[in-house]
């Protein structure tokens, strides 16, 4: 580069600063605190769930704090949350079947519904107006308006000539307003397209394993994974050519072996997917499985400590995160993604539920819901930068989950 | 779905039983299955009877506790804190009243082949599984109280 050009960029830089330092006045201080104009923006704020005190903490991961609690959200075990699209409300999903509209900068409950008997999570249309639970008791999925919780359609989830309902798992958001889930007891595979939204429209695949306990959208919203309990395998559905109908994957990856037992189910979500590859967790084995998304055949294993429940890939996908199932739960795992090989254990403390990464991945956050803390970590130097109280923290959800599809 | 478990090990049910005065179990008449090692039904009927008397009576507190974190944290991943139920049934005694609690105690110890109950063998003894069961049905715990 010639040096001219060099030398006006850096005059152009300096102009720029000066007059941006100028406008602002005195106001640069009171931006970085977040107050004084009273203004903020939410893409760097999240909850953490606090599980058996029906409570939520806002927190905020520039100044790794909390801001404060949300109160009164009823049983938040295995809770779930998603992001309107502008991320300043939080959908919390109890496990009570509440849906409660959390604003993450007045703290306050801005709506709040029970929707069901007993509800595992949901999901949030594409374009922001519908939010959809997933229910076991009744077994089915439900639409609200996004904006007042207003109910707009019940899908019960009936299968087979009895039409028993079966529990719904694996809920994800998918392109088009659309939205796949499984069925549990049926071995099902549905997706709903809310074109119009009080008549949703359903396109059903049967048999498409045992079991199904959860389900993942690619990062692209391509493909839907269903990870199949009752055999080894994942039930894989190309959305975009949804009539060549749900095929397997990883089929008998057991090979024959017994399992071992699996003392808290795994979960999905497209964080699984890190470049080319996704990386599952195993059912019943202390494995992470490397499957190639190009051909969907398996490249590899990669042996971990545990029965893995949370395989997470650090946004740039070098790195993947692994925490377990009791009773190896007090470690997380961090696999390297060249070496495709754990090249860090670490022992955040009693009973690591889930972690979260920052939108960026320079730190992720895990809960120890045993010793009542959650744990920020520098995902280069492993150091812990940041040591929060939380009472029994489960789920963290930070806000940018509102731009990814499948969360 | 709700049938006696099918371990190896497992103790099948043929006689009378119930959770008697005060959730202590009365037993009679069990027989192993499978196994081979069949003892006098009337023997094994006084094994269990003294094992559940040794629940009640050397459960130490602590551990007590535990247990009750354990079913509150650990078992309710599955069928919830509550203990409503979730991917796993309900084991709130409603739920639970019809079941011979001796095939719960077995569950809880060796699994369900064919669903996702896992066995709990390694962590639990059998006096441990029954004084969970005991208290199941008289309505759990909350975490701080035992009883």
């Amino acid at each position: 580069m010639r040096r001219p050009a060099l030398w006006r960029r850096h005059v152009g830089v300096a102009v720029v600063a000066v007059a941006l330092a100028v406008m602002a006045g005195g106001r640069a201080t009171a931006a970085e605190a977040g107050d004084g104009d009273g203004l903020r923006g939410t893409a760097d704020l999240g909850i953490v769930i606090e599980r058996a005190a029906g409570r939520v903490q806002v927190v905020d991961t520039t100044a790794r704090r909390s801001l404060g609690a949300v109160e009164g959200l009823g049983d938040l075990s295995h809770a779930h949350a998603v992001y309107s699209r502008d991320a300043r409300y939080a959908y919390v999903f109890g496990r009570d079947g509440g849906l409660s509209k959390v604003d993450l900068l007045t703290r306050r409950v801005e709506r709040r519904v029970v929707q069901a008997g007993n509800s595992i999570g949901g999901s949030i249309s594409q374009d922001g107006r519908y939010v959809v639970a997933q229910n076991y008791d009744p077994g089915g999925v439900k639409v609200f308006d996004a904006a007042t919780l207003a109910l707009v359609a019940d899908v019960p989830a009936s299968y087979g000539e009895e039409g028993k309902r079966s529990k719904v798992v694996g809920l994800a958001d998918v392109p088009g307003n659309r939205f796949a889930f499984a069925l549990y007891d049926a071995g099902e595979i549905w997706v709903m397209d809310l074109a119009d939204p009080r008549q949703p429209a359903l396109t059903k695949y049967r048999d498409i394993g045992r079991q199904p306990y959860d389900g993942l959208v690619t990062p692209d919203g391509r493909y839907y994974l269903a990870g199949l309990f009752g055999e080894d395998g994942i039930a894989l559905l190309d959305l975009w050519h949804p009539e060549q109908g749900v095929r397997r994957i990883l089929g008998g990856y057991g090979k024959g072996e017994d399992k071992l037992p699996v003392y808290k189910m795994p979960h999905l979500r497209g964080w699984a997917v890190a470049g080319r590859y996704a990386y599952l967790p195993a059912i019943g084995r202390h494995e992470v499985l490397v499957v190639d998304t190009g051909t969907w055949q398996e490249v590899g294993r990669i042996p971990v400590q545990g029965q893995p429940v949370f395989v997470m890939a650090r946004p740039d996908g070098r790195q993947v995160w692994v925490n377990f199932a009791f009773p190896d739960n007090g470690a997380a795992q961090v696999i390297d993604t060249l070496e495709q090989k754990v090249v860090k254990t670490l022992t955040p403390g009693k009973a690591v539920l889930h972690l979260e990464f920052t939108p960026r991945g320079e730190a992720v956050w895990l809960s120890a819901r045993d010793d009542n803390r959650v744990l920020v970590y520098d995902t280069a130097s492993f150091a812990v930068l940041a040591d929060l109280p939380a009472d029994s923290p489960s789920g963290i959800f930070f806000s940018a989950r509102a731009s990814r599809i499948g969360f | 779905m709700h049938g006696p478990p099918s371990g190896r090990r497992s103790a099948a049910p043929r006689g009378r039983e119930d959770a008697g005065a005060g959730g202590r179990l009365k037993v009679e008449g069990w027989r192993l299955s499978g196994g081979g090692r069949c003892q006098g039904a009337m023997s094994f009927a006084l094994a269990v009877l003294l094992a559940a008397g040794a629940a009640g009576a050397e459960t130490p507190p602590q551990r007590e506790r535990e247990l009750v974190r354990l079913v509150r944290q650990d078992c309710g991943a599955c069928h919830g804190m509550t203990l409503a139920g979730g991917l796993g049934p309900s084991l709130l005694p409603d739920a639970l009243r019809d079941r011979p609690a001796e095939a719960l105690v077995q569950t809880i110890i060796h699994g369900r082949p064919g669903t996702p109950m896992p066995p709990w063998r390694p962590f639990l003894s059998e006096p441990e599984a029954r004084w969970i069961v005991e208290r199941l049905l008289a309505g759990f715990p909350t975490e701080g109280q035992t009883r």
